[in-house]
């Protein structure tokens, strides 16, 4: 599990590889707000590689994307296989966040 | 299959793999296999660990599994009093739900789960249960 990240200019691109969980939902948070608090506004998560998801680590989609908004920047969600899309529509969170089922697609207009 | 474990979040990924291994090795729908063991039974442990145990190192959490001919069976039990499960299951319905950073964790099972159980005895078990599709 871990994440890689890309930054050009005010876009950060980060890949989620393995699970976004419990127990590292903390480091990807804070990974993330460290790149905001640097100048990233809009923000690409990638989960191509990703396998699942739990509430903590929809949880901390939650707050980066308050954040981002806040700091007047979006974010959006890429690479979400069938599996992670019934986490998001049974959460109902497909409501809140912009769903792309690849990188390419994500960054048009971005 | 059984496992006692530390109450460190850390501990969760090896059981998880090994339940959903064996789901796999079962016969278990892909799908339940990929998402919905591993996302409850997560759901299921980081409850006892973090609100259970308060993330306490020295209280343990027990985790079992069974599967029998048609059925997954997990019970995971801490150390604590347990917590409200309908009342947890209800903030779904809170119109702020959405925008919330937490309270999915309980939905999650329920929804993932053909059943879940709660109950305190000698510490509070949450039981898991998914039928064979």
């Amino acid at each position: 599990m871990g994440f890689a990240i890309e930054r050009d200019g005010d876009l950060l691109a980060v890949s989620v590889d393995g699970q976004l969980v419990v127990g590292n939902r903390q480091e990807f948070k804070q990974l993330v707000l460290d790149e905001v608090e640097q100048g990233a506004r809009r923000v690409l998560i990638d989960f191509s590689n990703t396998g699942y998801i739990d509430s903590s680590g929809l949880g901390a989609l939650v707050s980066l994307g308050k954040r981002i908004r806040e700091r007047g920047g979006e974010l959006r969600l890429a690479g979400l296989n069938e599996d992670l899309r019934t986490l998001f529509e049974l959460t109902r969170l497909d409501t809140l966040f912009k769903l792309y089922d690849a990188r390419d697609t994500a960054l048009v207009g971005f | 299959m059984e496992w006692i474990i530390a109450s460190d979040v850390s501990e969760i990924a090896a059981v998880v793999e090994a339940v959903a291994g064996a789901c796999v090795a079962a016969g278990f729908a892909d799908k339940a296999c990929r998402l919905n063991v591993p996302v409850a039974l997560t759901e299921a442990m980081a409850n006892a660990i973090v609100r259970g145990n308060g993330s306490d190192a020295s209280r343990r959490v027990r985790v079992s599994a069974c599967i029998t001919d048609d059925t997954l069976r997990v019970e995971v039990t801490d150390e604590g009093n347990g917590f409200d499960l309908a009342a947890a299951r209800a903030l779904c319905e809170d119109p702020e739900w959405v925008e919330r950073e937490d309270g999915r964790g309980v939905f999650l099972m329920h929804a993932l789960m053909d059943k879940v159980e709660t109950w305190c005895d000698a510490g509070h078990t949450v039981r898991l249960v998914l039928r064979r599709t």
